[in-house]
Formats: structure tokens, sequence, C-alpha cells
């Protein structure tokens, strides 16, 4: 294991500059491919959609409902309509449109949520989206898809396009590090096991993937043999893994750049307390604004640094093993 | 019940392009008022629905279905049907009494409506009753959709039509207004918007809940082609909806003036009957006044 993880990481780059280049290759294979846009296109590089296809692009203004309802129509017109807007919108202000036409309704509209997590960091939280996979997630036909890097973006988009029924993709507004290599080949559904482990399994979906794996090589050092679960299909979850893994490792750790209400952390305890409850942990953002800040900073500061990661490993691994350890929800 | 037979399902379609003639015209008059009798049993029969909204829109829905919407009950989903987005989804049960009576499934299950295994939900579902574009219910959506429905048409060089049915409460959402705007700037002219303009929404007056007057200036000043027409008047509804088709690089809005509860004297312009419920005598009363007004439309 292991050969589909660069090592080193590779350098980072923009993760929604590879969304723009994913869109434009899209838009060259799939004719019915339409892209909508609520006025953010030179923030979420839609704009080399438009560029390439400006007959297949419409920009309906600062108008989020009307940008999700719009998709509706075409998507009933045989169309496949990605709109884009900055994901806390999708989850705030239009999630009823979201609700009763893409759920409800079974409009085949793709939502694609830049800026999600606290990517979008100097903003601060009015434009953080933290809430965003559990708002989602409880919605029913809904699928949820978090790419962890650039090749993971490649590799997802087509088959998002591609996926019957409604979906939110979940993107990062960042440069950020190359993880994979050629060798990553994600299938939506299907979780990927990174690094294979017995003593605990840590299970993490977007940007912390790369944290996670650096947080699993540190606990290597010490002897602790983690299993590493990227799961970027948040929804439908593979719940065959992740109680294939609680079963054989006994320990859980999630790891994602969310609330650690409703998220990755969310579905997999609510998987496993019906299937196989082992000691368990969620590494995320407690249930907290952030503040403005630079991207990496904040990552440390709300919950989703390396050290927290280990340190949630150690606190499962001590239940494991019969003791009876407090979960620790970081104060900021 | 006697003398309370269910209404006889007319067959006959007046096809896009006829030429409208006086008898045609009461004709589809009659059927509305068959139509209401239908919605009334109904929302009488399963104490649940909304009578009010259903009854000021029934000339104009049999206006469309009967004459103008070009569609083939046998394949709901023809792909160059014209297109009708129901947005004043809590009126559906004139909707699903017009669908049945065209054809797009029996009119037996229309007592079902609201029941549990019904293909008839409490507002409408696309996957469960055919005809049914889109949900609704939730209001406001209806406006924006179409937009997205008249782009994909224009996209795929066809030359169906979309139409949307408001209610007029539904103007004091916002969406509504995105939508508006999103279809101007396309200058999407397959695209024609009704409002179902009854003056009374759930509490009480709109001219009282939220006053919506300029109604006219309002769409017109977001670049919108505006009619306003008498909206229980068939020779006027049936004129508009050709005019509607003669307007070019423009969205098309008419502005029908109805009456909330029209044909039923107690219910008139009552936001009580929004989402009232008929008593057996009031149901009673209520039958014999549509009986009445089916009467007077026979020739």
């Amino acid at each position: 294991m292991g050969s589909l993880i660069l090592g080193p990481f590779g350098n980072a780059v923009s993760m929604r500059k590879a969304y723009g280049e994913a869109l434009v290759e899209l838009g060259r294979a799939r004719s019915e491919v339409v892209v909508l846009s609520a006025d953010v296109s030179n923030s979420d590089f839609s704009y080399m959609f438009e560029a390439a296809f400006p007959d297949r692009f419409f920009n309906v203004g600062i108008a989020e409902p009307a940008l999700v309802d719009v998709a509706v129509g075409l998507a009933k017109s045989g169309r496949v309509p990605i709109a884009n807007t900055f994901a806390f919108l999708f989850a705030t202000r239009a999630v009823e449109m979201v609700r009763t036409h893409l759920c409800y309704g079974e409009a085949n509209v793709k939502l694609a949520g830049a800026y999600a997590g606290l990517s979008d960091s100097f903003d601060g939280p009015t434009h953080h989206s933290i809430t965003d996979i559990a708002i989602m997630r409880s919605q029913p036909r809904m699928t949820i898809v978090v790419p962890a890097d650039p090749l993971a973006v490649y590799r997802l988009l087509p088959q998002v396009a591609a996926w019957k029924g409604p979906v939110y993709l979940r993107l990062c507004r960042n440069e950020v590090p190359q993880i994979y290599s050629r060798e990553y080949e994600p299938v939506i559904g299907k979780g990927v096991t990174l690094m294979d482990g017995e003593d605990v399994t840590v299970i993490s979906c977007g940007v912390p993937v790369g944290r996670s794996i650096q947080a699993v090589e540190r606990l290597a050092e010490n002897g602790v043999h983690a299993r590493l679960v990227e799961m970027h299909t948040i929804k439908p979850l593979d719940g065959e893994l992740v109680g294939r893994c609680a079963r054989e490792t006994g320990a859980v750790v999630t790891v994602e750049e969310h609330s650690i209400i409703g998220g990755l952390g969310g579905a997999v305890a609510e998987y496993l307390s019906g299937d196989h409850p082992v000691p368990m942990e969620r590494v995320g953002i407690p249930d907290t604004f952030a503040e403005s800040g630079p991207y990496l900073e904040l990552l440390d500061k709300y919950g989703i640094s390396v050290d927290a990661i280990t340190d949630a490993v150690q606190r499962v691994l001590a239940r494991k093993s019969g003791e009876c350890v407090q979960p620790v929800y970081r104060k900021i | 019940m006697s003398g309370s037979a269910r209404p006889v399902p007319s067959p006959r379609v007046y096809p896009y392009g006829t030429a409208h003639t006086p008898e045609m015209a009461f004709d589809l008059s009659r059927r509305a008022y068959e139509y209401r009798i239908q919605v009334l049993r109904m929302v009488y029969g399963r104490k649940s629905g909304h009578i009010g909204g259903a009854f000021s829109i029934a000339e104009i829905l049999t206006a469309l279905y009967f004459h103008q919407l070009r569609l083939d009950p046998g394949n709901p989903t023809w792909e160059d049907r014209d297109r009708l987005i129901f947005s004043k989804g809590h009126a559906c049960a004139m909707l699903y009494t017009i669908l049945a009576h065209r054809g797009f499934f029996p009119i037996d299950e229309l007592p079902t409506f609201r029941g549990l295994n019904s293909r008839l939900q409490g507002h409408p579902e696309p996957q469960k009753t055919p005809g049914v574009e889109v949900p609704a219910g939730p209001l406001g959506h209806g406006v924006a959709i179409g937009a997205g429905m008249a782009l994909g048409a224009r996209m795929d060089g066809s030359r169906r039509k979309v139409y949307v049915v408001l209610g007029d409460g539904e103007l004091n959402a916002g969406v509504i207004w995105e939508g508006a705007m999103v279809a101007a700037k396309f200058g999407l002219d397959n695209l024609k918007v009704i409002v179902d303009y009854n003056g009374v929404q759930q509490t009480g007056l709109t001219a009282k809940v939220m006053p919506t007057e300029p109604i006219a200036e309002k769409w017109a000043s977001f670049n919108w082609h505006v009619m306003e027409i008498h909206g229980h008047n068939m020779a006027e509804i049936l004129n508009a909806l050709d005019r509607a088709d003669e307007i070019h690089a423009r969205p098309v809005v008419i502005v029908a003036r109805t009456t909330k509860g029209k044909g039923v004297s107690f219910m008139e312009n009552e936001s009580l009957w929004h989402g009232n419920i008929p008593t057996d005598d009031q149901f009673q009363a209520a039958l014999a006044e549509l009986q009445n007004g089916v009467k007077q439309w026979e020739v």
C-alpha cells in the first residue's frame, strides 16, 4: 500500500484552477453540460468554461435561489447543469430550492460549492462553510463528493456529471498539496484505503487527508499502525468499508474540515452505532464559528492540526484498551 | 347525493391554433364549472385541501390544457411538449382534476387526493403524477424554473413554450423577481407567465398583507411584456394566450384579475376559503351554486 500517495507531497497547486480546467475538459466531452454562476465565476474559476463555451454558460447574477431554480429548469430540459457559487450559499440561502427540486423533485443538477470549509479564510466566518455537509447530507437522494487534491478534482468531476441525480461537490479555494499519485482512481461511493494498519482507522476527506497522512506517518514512528481511509463520498457512505475497518482495527477517528456535528464524523458514527460500535473520535471544527486568518493556521487553531489527529488516535487507543478517556473537544 | 353526479368528462380538445368561437368559449367555461364541482368533492371528501385558489384558476387552466398547450397525455414526457409549471401548488386539486379529464390518469383516481398510497400528493410531485412537471408548494419557484426550461428549449432549437401559473401571494417571494430578471436578461419570449391575481392570500387581502400594486408596472419595469385581463372571461383568456405568442425578445406576463373562491358566493374573496373545509350544509350550498354555474354556460 502507499503507492497512491506521493512521497513527498507534490507542490501546492490551486484546486479552483484544477476545477476550471476539469470543467472545460468535461464541457468538451459532454455537450449537454451547461454551467451556471451567481456572479462569482472569477472566484471559482468557472470563468474558464465561460471562455470556452460562452453559449453554455449563464450568469444569473447574485441570486442563489434563482441559480438553483434556473438550473432545475435546464435539468428538466435534458441538460446537465453545474451550478456554481460559494458553498455556504448553497447550504443556506438556496437550500429550500435544493431540497424541493433537486432532492424531492429529482432534478439532475450538480452543485459545485466553492470556497468550502475554512478555505476562504481571510473573508471570515460569514464566508466559511462548516455546516454544509450536515445540511446537504440530511436531504434524501443527495450525493456528496469531497475531493482531497487537484488530481481528485480531475478524476471525480466527470463522475459527478455522469452520476444520476443531484450531487453536491465540495471544493477548496486554495493552493493545496498534491497528495495523490497517478494510480489514484476514485469511484463515487467507494472509500479508498490509502495506508494499511491494524491498530486504528483514520477516515478523512478533503484537504485534511494530507494532514491525516502526516499524522499516520508520525504515529507509525511511535509504533502505532493506523489504517488511513479516504472517504471522498460522504453520501452514500461506503458503510461496508467503515464497518470492516471498525471490526478489523477496533477504533476509528474521523478527520474533516467541517463542524464535528453532522459531517463525515456524524455519518461514520451513525453508521457504526447500528453496525459495530467502537471507540471513536471526530476531529473537526468544534461547535463554533472560526475567524479571519491564514488558511493553514486557521486549520491548526480550529481543531484540524496534525497534533489534534494524533491526540485523538491516542485517546481512542486508550479507550480501546479499556481505559476511561473523555473525548476532548478543544475549546477555542 | 341525487342531482350531484360526477361531472361528465368531455374529451374534446380544441388544438392549438383552433379559431376561437363563442361555442368553444361557452364549452370551456362550462367545463371550468364542472371542474370546480370536482374540486369541491375532492376537498370535502378528504376534509383537506385548498378550494379558493383552485376556483380562481379554473378558466385559465381549462383554456391552457384544452386549447393552448401542445401535449400528449399518452406520452407525458414527450420531449417537445409545452411545459406548464403550476407554481401555486396548493391549488393542485384543480390541476389534478384537469389533468385527469385531459387523459393523463383515470378520473376515478381523483377521490384518492391526499390519501395514503395515492399518486395525488397534497402538493404536486412529478414522479407520482403524470403531467406534473416539477414539485410545487413552497411558493416562488415558477419563474426561475420556467426561465431555465425556456433556455433549454431555446438551446434545443425547439418551438416548445413554457407556461408558468403563479398566485398573487407568491409575488411576495424574492425569488420570483430574481427569476423575472433572469428571463428578461436572456430575452426569453418562449416563457409565458400567468398571474392568478385574485387579491386574497392566506390571512387576508394581498393589499393588506403585502401590497403588490401597481403589479403591471412592476413587471413592465423588469422588462417584461405585460397584459392584463379578466381571468374568468374565457374569450379574453384565449385571446391573451394568442397575443402572448406574438411577442418577440421579451418574456410575457398575463396579469389575470380573478376572484378567489369564484363560483360560490360565500367563498368569494374570503381568505377563510384559502384552506377551509366545507361543512355538510356548506357543501350542499356550494354544489347548488356551482351546478347553476354549469347551467349558465349550457347552450
